[in-house]
């Protein structure tokens, strides 16, 4: 039978997509505007259908670090939190990353710096996908811009995070977080078993049989030179990344000559205003970085020489605007245009910030 | 077929559930629906706002510059929302939280005395339900089954007993809105 369509959030959307996905153990602690996250999984008391264990920690340091456990298990485990609780993971981040664990965090960014506000903002990208942690690490980023694809990201969160034994974060914000769409909920998925665990993730510390060496989970490496071989494999596996899963969306660009970029909600928003933009006869297009980590960089690249002028639209004060212009490489004019704190932009906001600073 | 909404009042006058009721009357029809709400500590007492959109594609941005129609249920609302309703658009009001002052003469403007009508019901819970009642005899934009249906899925079943209460109210809502 096909999947009803369902009415909901998308901090509810997570949570469903959790359950439905297999996913081990959730590890949070509250913080608007993500906190439905928990609550749903409360409500819906997966530990008594498939097992899952639903936690809130103590903090956000201790739920990053059971997530660290439950990933030395070869679990599929995950946490979420918003922008003033993702900073208190990062150290955390930073180990799983170090050594090699796949996970999934999410974040429902909200405005900062500091405790801030709790209105939305996407002023986390440069932690994000610029480290946020200490070392030459990356973090798998997806920024979803529907209920839907909140959802999705779930599964494709995780399955990136075990293709390539590297946490992944979905980064999204207040308004995906808050708003109700209709959604798709991914179909049931039995959660792993010990067995399928020890044949898949053969590095995992599920107990030691006889046959084998220990397994050791660590980021500690005390010898530079075998350190710098741990480096040289990550780096390795990042050119992979980057090279396998950049994702993006283009929206009106085949004929367009002046392109908007932007993610996760800000996209939903000019999308709007290419529509009106387009009504009033100007060739607008929207190029929508779905990875913000491996980021779209040749799809960009190869609008440098089609387009007049690219706008970087953002909840910021321009962070993903750095690396559209290493994309494009001084080869076309690339501004930004953002709103700070909590405020979000309107379409027809981002619509004169395009003619001042790009169409003339 | 597209209706751009913004539902604005008080925390604790049903504003968000009237929204979301609305959008599920919506999905009840296969229309495609948001429901942006605004969020934070504005629970009982603060001002609290939803935008809804119902429409037969694909709903682009969820934050809208401007509205089709304006639901306001009091005075800070008005100040906020007045001059974004289209021209030619409908502002429907709360008799007993806005005291006339409607400057547009480019929109319609409708008057319901939803609080009125509740005190009477002895209900001040079906507030919200005449608000939509009357919202519903200005533009039919959903059937009232699927209302009624929308009811069904967004209420949890413990509350279900209250929908003949909440459709009484939806048709008390009906009779009472008059034009400005």
């Amino acid at each position: 039978m096909a999947e009803e369509i369902k009415l909901m959030k998308g901090n509810e959307a997570i949570a469903h997509a959790a359950i439905r996905y297999g996913t081990d153990g959730y590890f949070g602690y509250p913080i608007t505007p993500q906190s439905e996250i928990l609550e749903t999984l409360m409500a819906e008391t997966p530990w008594e259908t498939t097992g899952m264990v639903v936690l809130q920690a103590e903090s956000e340091v201790a739920a990053i670090n059971m997530v660290y456990g439950g990933a030395g298990c070869g679990k599929r485990v995950m946490t979420s939190s918003s922008s003033p609780g993702i900073s208190l993971k990062l150290e955390g981040i930073s180990y799983l990353a170090g050594a090699e664990l796949p996970a999934l965090i999410v974040n429902v960014m909200r405005g900062g710096p500091g405790l801030g506000t709790i209105q939305p903002s996407q002023a986390d990208y440069f932690q994000t996908v610029k480290g946020g942690g200490h070392g030459d690490y990356r973090l798998i980023t997806l920024a979803p811009n529907s209920v839907q694809e909140m959802a999705d990201f779930v599964a494709l969160g995780f399955d990136l995070a075990f293709t390539y034994s590297n946490p992944a974060m979905i980064l999204a914000d207040g308004i995906i977080g808050q708003m109700m769409e209709k959604v798709v909920l991914p179909p049931f998925r039995p959660r792993k078993t010990e067995e399928e665990i020890r044949q898949e993730s053969p590095w995992a510390a599920l107990g030691k049989p006889a046959s084998r060496k220990p397994n050791i989970i660590t980021s500690l490496e005390l010898d530079p030179s075998i350190m710098e071989e741990n480096n040289n494999r990550f780096q390795a596996k990042y050119r992979r990344v980057e090279e396998r899963e950049v994702r993006y969306e283009e929206i009106c660009c085949s004929d367009a000559e002046y392109l908007l970029v932007a993610f996760g909600s800000s996209a939903r928003i000019c999308q709007k205003a290419v529509e009106i933009a387009r009504a009033e006869g100007i060739k607008l297009g929207l190029l929508r970085p779905i990875t913000l980590w491996p980021f779209p960089t040749k799809a960009l690249a190869g609008y440098a020489g089609r387009v007049k002028g690219m706008l970087s639209v953002e909840l910021n004060a321009g962070q993903m605007l750095e690396d559209v212009r290493l994309a494009v490489n001084g080869r076309v004019k690339v501004e930004h245009f953002g709103r700070l704190g909590g405020i979000v932009f309107t379409p027809d906001e981002i619509l004169v910030a395009f003619k001042e600073k790009i169409y003339r | 077929m597209k209706q751009e909404i913004i539902i604005a009042g008080f925390g604790g006058q049903g504003v968000l559930s009237m929204g979301k009721i609305l959008a599920y009357s919506g999905l009840m029809e296969g229309k495609e629906v948001s429901w942006m709400p605004s969020y934070g500590p504005e629970q009982r007492g603060g001002t609290a706002n939803v935008t809804v959109i119902l429409s037969d594609d694909p709903v682009s941005s969820p934050i809208l510059n401007t509205y089709d129609i304006a639901i306001i249920l009091n005075q800070p609302s008005l100040d906020k929302f007045e001059d974004k309703v289209k021209p030619g658009g409908i502002l429907i009001y709360d008799g007993y939280g806005i005291h006339g002052g409607i400057k547009r003469k480019d929109i319609d403007v409708y008057q319901v005395d939803a609080m009125d009508a509740a005190t009477e019901m002895k209900n001040e819970k079906a507030f919200n339900m005449l608000i939509l009642g009357g919202l519903l005899k200005v533009v039919p934009m959903v059937k009232l089954e699927s209302v009624l249906l929308g009811l069904k899925k967004s209420l949890p079943e413990r509350h279900h007993r209250l929908i003949p209460m909440n459709e009484a109210a939806i048709k008390r809502g009906m009779e009472i809105i008059r034009k400005r």
